[in-house]
């Protein structure tokens, strides 16, 4: 065997590692040529960066009254007349400094999308998993509940589901829960998205042979479907989540601008740009315009990240 | 006791509320060690038999009847779980197509320690262990290496001969072999089918070898069956069925072998096709096509009789063999 593999050192090259492999092969490829994706990834990380490190980089602790005067409300950014130093972005309508709380803001949208897109994901995906590889009876159950789901819109059931849990909590206690209910209430609205993608590509996939031949090892459905259809069905699932993390900060921020979601004590994105909106007319625009703004160009560029997503991933556009 | 002994073995197909049959009371057995070959048209009831047997038949197929015994127990009166332990485990299925048939997302290391350990109690090193010596003995150059390659990085001969390292991986008894060269190159075929037949050998495992290659089976395999239209029409020794055929579609198929024909001149084929299953002809359902139909084949389906060395379901031989046994009376 040793004198084989001297005969044939390509087949005993090392492997380079999977994401030197990913860099280097298609996909890498065609990120290095696309300047749409390498900007819109270059703003995503960037943002992400700094919301991430929010405690650390804001000059203000926005979520701590007595850092807050009053005072200092409604001061314009830095290259307005009349700012006041120390503010560069101005300051809301409370007083709190306006780039320290749209730093918290954001990585309050960024964090319930993302939880909000993994809840629907979890159960968008067994759904489908299971509708697709039962198929039957319970295919059909599962597909009416998922036409059900689909005809109420998103917004309309958060707002109700919403809107119930405030009148049933009282706002105190719906306020120190508003994140779980938030990605609770957009997880669970938009799963049917997932679960009719997953459902259309396990239809495909387990009429191919592999499929069978793993039956025929005697495997169970529950292993088949994790982990030998999932893995071969992931395209499609990556293509929507990036959809889907923009479709929930929108729906965050919506829910928020309607005063259904983020209190104005921890104003995510969307309830500071619902809190600017009362003194745009007095003069106030930065309260709203900045941190509206901040949220377009976020979802702008996870929306162009995703149509590269798709494009990368469509097997028509490279394979014959 | 034989292995594996099919009895009266049904399959329909549900279509709108009709069903229509797809393997019609087929009955066979299979020693222990045996190498049975089915050969017959596309659409004959080879591959489905393959699958009833290992009870696997997707919707809308479904067995309306019959026995599957292996190692004399009901496969499909077992519960679920010993029917799973049992497939991989005691009988193994290799098909078509080796470009389709491994999972294109994990390595072949990954699938074969998975199978292995679906099955026994192995640390995940042993199990690398024997997939490692398996992969050696189907004659893989660099056997460790291979385990981490991707199926797409290998050669259509190499991934066949991981699929039946696969299907051996864990000693079965039987091993169903669904047409396992017709899409590989003409000079890997016989390379495949070789080292089938020397594992089949060395290993005593019992082999069904459905295909529609003749030459493949008259090499291969010891017993062969002929399958038309749901039914077994004509059995027996391989090497009475190639040189003596008895039933016509089988005499039919073996004068449509090119080597049966003088060069340039055309070759002899069976005029029509097989009938669909919904609508099957009365009686003998390949009177439409025999040169030696009569009225009774089209009424009336013949039984199955012992004539020569082969067992046949053929009235014209019922006819032939009842007049010899009063010729040899008188």
């Amino acid at each position: 065997m040793t004198d084989q593999s001297a005969e044939n050192p390509v087949l005993i090259a090392r492997r380079p590692s999977r994401l030197k492999e990913i860099w280097q092969g298609n996909i890498g490829y065609s990120f290095r040529r696309n300047p749409v994706a390498i900007v819109s990834l270059a703003v995503f990380v960037i943002i992400t960066a700094l919301a991430l490190l929010a405690p650390v980089l804001a000059p203000f602790d926005p979520y701590d009254p007595a850092s807050i005067d009053i005072m200092n409300s409604e001061y314009p950014p830095a290259w307005v007349d009349g700012s006041l130093p120390g503010f560069w972005l101005g300051t809301d309508d409370q007083g709190r400094d306006l780039w320290s709380t749209i730093l918290y803001g954001t990585r309050l949208s960024l964090m319930i999308g993302l939880c909000a897109v993994v809840v629907q994901a979890f159960l968008g995906i067994s759904i489908g998993l299971i509708s697709g590889y039962v198929g039957g009876r319970t295919d059909s159950i599962l597909m009416r509940l998922a036409d059900i789901q689909l005809s109420f819109s998103t917004l309309m059931v958060a707002i109700i589901f919403l809107a119930l849990t405030q009148a049933l909590f009282g706002s105190e206690v719906f306020a120190q829960y508003a994140v779980f209910f938030l990605i609770a209430v957009i997880g669970v609205a938009e799963w049917p998205q997932y679960a009719r993608t997953v459902r259309a590509t396990v239809l495909a996939e387990k009429k191919k042979e592999y499929v069978d031949s793993v039956r025929v090892l005697g495997f169970g459905p529950g292993r088949i479907m994790v982990r030998h259809i999932l893995p071969n069905s992931l395209s499609p699932i990556f293509v929507i989540s990036t959809v889907q993390v923009a479709n929930a900060i929108i729906s965050e921020a919506s829910l928020s601008f309607l005063g259904l979601g983020m209190p104005p004590s921890q104003p995510s994105l969307g309830s500071l740009i619902s809190a600017g909106f009362d003194y745009i007319l007095s003069g106030s625009w930065w309260i709203t315009v900045i941190p509206g703004v901040v949220l377009v160009v976020l979802v702008l560029v996870i929306n162009l990240l995703g149509d590269w997503v798709r494009d990368v991933l469509n097997p028509k556009l490279y394979k014959g | 006791m034989s292995l594996l002994s099919v009895r009266d073995l049904t399959v329909k197909f549900s279509n709108r509320g009709q069903s229509v049959t797809a393997l019609n009371g087929i009955s066979f057995d299979i020693a222990r060690g045996e190498r049975v070959g089915v050969v017959g048209e596309s659409g004959a009831g080879k591959s489905i038999t393959g699958f009833a047997m290992m009870n696997l038949l997707s919707r809308p197929g479904y067995i309306d009847g019959g026995q599957v015994l292996f190692e004399g127990k009901d496969v499909l009166k077992m519960s679920a779980r010993e029917q799973r332990s049992l497939r991989g485990n005691r009988m193994a299925m290799i098909f078509q197509d080796p470009m389709v048939t491994l999972n294109p997302v994990l390595t072949i290391g990954q699938q074969m320690v998975e199978t292995l350990r679906a099955h026994r109690k192995l640390s995940h090193e042993e199990a690398r262990q024997i997939a490692t010596v398996k992969l050696k003995e189907v004659y893989i150059p660099s056997p460790e290496a291979r385990l981490d390659q991707y199926p797409h990085e290998l050669s259509g001969g190499m991934r066949q001969r991981i699929v039946i390292a696969m299907a051996l991986l864990l000693d079965p008894q039987l091993i169903i072999a669904d047409e396992p060269t017709t899409a590989l190159d003409v000079t890997i075929q016989a390379d495949i089918m070789e080292l089938l037949l020397e594992m089949c050998r060395s290993n005593m495992v019992g082999l069904m070898l459905i295909t529609h290659d003749l030459g493949v089976v008259s090499q291969v395999t010891e017993r062969t069956l002929v399958m038309y239209a749901g039914r077994i029409i004509e059995a027996g020794k391989t090497r009475s069925i190639i040189n003596d055929p008895q039933h016509p579609y089988t005499q039919g198929l073996i004068n449509a072998l090119p080597q049966q024909t003088p060069p340039g001149s055309r070759l002899k084929q069976i005029p029509g096709s097989m009938p669909s299953l919904n609508a099957m002809p009365s009686g003998c359902p390949f009177h439409p096509r025999c040169p030696l139909a009569n009225d009774l084949c089209r009424t009336t389906m013949p039984k199955v009789v012992q004539y020569a060395d082969v067992e046949v379901a053929c009235h014209e031989v019922q006819r032939l063999q009842s007049d010899l046994t009063s010729e040899a009376a008188q």
